[in-house]
């Protein structure tokens, strides 16, 4: 099925999500997300601590579902139920940590061929051939970090940058529908970071991925993408669009929090680094 | 036949059908992370398929690859304790081990079935090959390891085999590829418990007898020759490598146990023997680092 750009790619309807309910540790992590997201769009997505913003990408990723009633279709398809591996063919994930995104054990050229079959049947022919290398050396020379000399070399000897610019070619080669960032580059020093994000960058306007990019930067939320959400105790209250994202500040945003959530912005609701 | 030769024979054919139970437990332990004690039974599962089904006067060859499936059969079993009814590994491979134990003597319908007077798989491979004796015995073991390695070594760089080596290092980030982790602890356990019950088949047709205790103590013996091997191959990653290390794990293992009861040593010391030998390849690395003066990470409680 083909999306022209705009068209939505991914409905939420009423996401509410409880954990420990009926106990003394109950929390409401979401508590009525309604969100849309056109095709081709780059969303970040900023929030305090608790929020629920790793929350509402659990639910996008199928890691677990809403509580009845909520709704989640990605391209048409009505996922909200189905099991997290199922979500794969079209949801595509970079963790925080660089080792959840890729096989320790496993070389470049292995991961990758894990990768290039996300929501694919995975069949007894052989996982590498000719063909396949060439593709991963193409795909990841783009990113400039000499990894395609090092096909064969093993996963758990690379640095935690590497690994995450690995973990970011292999969640977009197989190009899904949408890609969910969570906090990709926050364990990374600032270099690194930035080498991550400008991969980010390339990658996401490159393939003109539909992305959901969370974030504790504010910068960085206002930089990147063409859209802003900011959720706060699991609720979006700001959603900002392209044109007026352009001119927004940092002082915009607190401003706009302190009056959506009713609360004064200290720099433990939303930090303003890393 | 001098004394040398005949002790290299004998851990040679041990090292070849015990380390087709080294790869299986390699393949729970470390390869699933999936730590299934339900082999010290599978063992035995194996021998008795194969026993049953010769004094019935079956195919010995296909009685040996009916022991295989009843593997197969009982690793999926652990493996749906496990995924389906959310048993932990351990305890899913304990029960497998203490139910099967029953199980075992129901199809021997006794503690013993004996296979002297029945026509075995290495029966009719001498009539084939000409073979006897020790040479008969390596052969068909040999043989058997072949094909099993030929075929893993195949199996595990397949795209399903792949999915499965990534298995215990990274669950999170296969879901997230798109791969049923589920169903890759089912092919993995079954698998594993699978060659575990060829291994007894062939070992009891060899012995002339299935006993339902001829597997106690199995998973220790397994988990040392997997030691030894990683630590004689240095920690290997590689596919082939593991495997070659699982069968010369299993023979260096066999030849220390072999020598020990050549040079006198009651059998009642192979445990302990055992037990060294693991300290020994396991402490060995880290001495040797210490001597060198070499940073050391701290120790791991895994
Ligand atoms: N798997 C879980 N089990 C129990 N509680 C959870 C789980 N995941 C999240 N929570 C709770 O839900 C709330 C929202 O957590 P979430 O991780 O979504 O916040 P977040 O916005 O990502 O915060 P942070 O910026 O700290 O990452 C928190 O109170 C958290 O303790
Ligand atoms: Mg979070």
């Amino acid at each position: 099925m083909n999306t022209a750009a705009g068209q939505n790619i991914l409905t939420l309807k009423d996401i509410r999500k409880v954990f420990f309910a009926g106990t003394v540790d109950e929390v409401t992590a979401l508590n009525g997300i309604d969100l849309e997201v056109a095709d081709q769009d780059f969303v970040t997505v900023i929030g305090s601590n608790g929020a629920g913003k790793s929350t509402l990408l659990n639910i996008v990723a199928g890691v677990f579902p809403p509580e009845r009633g909520g709704k989640v279709v990605i391209k048409g398809d009505d996922v909200t139920r189905l099991e997290e591996y199922k979500h794969a063919t079209h949801v595509a994930r970079v963790w925080q940590e660089p080792e959840v995104g890729t096989s320790r054990n496993l070389t470049i050229e292995e991961n990758m061929s894990l990768a290039i079959l996300r929501g694919q049947p995975r069949t007894i022919k052989k996982a590498i051939n000719k063909k396949r290398r060439d593709l991963f050396r193409e795909a990841l020379s783009q990113i400039g970090l000499g990894l395609e000399d090092r096909l064969t070399a093993q996963v758990g000897t690379l640095s935690g940058g590497q690994r995450q610019a690995l973990s970011l070619v292999m969640a977009t080669i197989s190009k899904p529908t949408i890609l969910l960032l969570d906090e990709h580059i926050a364990t990374l020093d600032p270099r690194t970071a930035q080498t991550v994000m400008d991969l980010t960058e390339m990658i996401v306007s490159r393939d003109k991925m539909s992305t959901l990019m969370v974030t504790h930067n504010m910068e960085m939320a206002l930089k990147y993408g063409k859209r802003l959400v900011m959720m706060h105790k699991g609720r979006i209250i700001l959603d900002i669009g392209e044109n007026r994202k352009k001119n927004l500040k940092i002082t915009d945003l607190i401003a706009a929090f302190e009056t959506a959530a009713g609360e004064e912005f200290t720099d433990d609701n939303v930090l303003l680094s890393c | 036949m001098d004394v040398i030769s005949s002790i290299l024979f004998v851990a040679g054919y041990e090292g070849l059908i015990f380390g087709l139970v080294a790869i299986g437990v390699y393949i729970t332990f470390r390869v699933l992370g999936f730590p299934d004690l339900g082999v010290d039974a599978t063992f035995p599962l194996g021998g008795a398929t194969a026993a049953v089904f010769i004094v019935n006067g079956a195919n010995p060859f296909l009685a040996t690859l009916f022991a295989f499936m009843a593997g197969l059969l009982a690793g999926i079993i652990t493996g749906l304790l496990n995924t389906k009814l959310r048993i932990s590994a351990l305890l899913s491979g304990i029960l497998m081990m203490v139910g099967l134990y029953s199980v075992n003597l129901r199809i021997m319908g006794g503690a013993n079935i004996p296979l002297i007077r029945s026509i075995t798989s290495f029966d009719i491979f001498a009539a084939f090959t000409g073979l006897t004796g020790m040479p008969l015995s390596i052969t068909l073991a040999g043989l058997t390891a072949l094909i099993i390695f030929v075929a893993l070594n195949w199996f595990l760089r397949t795209e399903v085999g792949l999915a499965l080596r990534a298995s215990g290092d990274n669950e999170k980030m296969l879901r997230g590829l798109g791969v049923d982790t589920d169903k890759n602890i089912l092919i993995g356990c079954s698998l594993s418990n699978g060659l575990v019950a060829l291994a007894g088949a062939l070992v009891a047709q060899n012995q002339g007898f299935c006993d339902v205790g001829m597997g106690i103590g199995i998973i220790v013996m397994a988990l040392a020759a997997i030691i030894i091997g990683e630590g004689l191959f240095g920690n290997p990653k590689g596919i082939t490598t593991i495997l070659l290390a699982c069968f010369v794990g299993t023979f260096a293992y066999r030849l220390f146990i072999t020598l020990a009861l050549r040079l006198g040593l009651p059998p009642g010391d192979l445990k302990l023997i055992t037990s060294v030998l693991v300290v020994v390849a396991l402490g060995i690395p880290y001495l040797r680092k210490r001597l060198r003066r070499e940073w050391i990470p701290p120790a791991s409680r895994m």
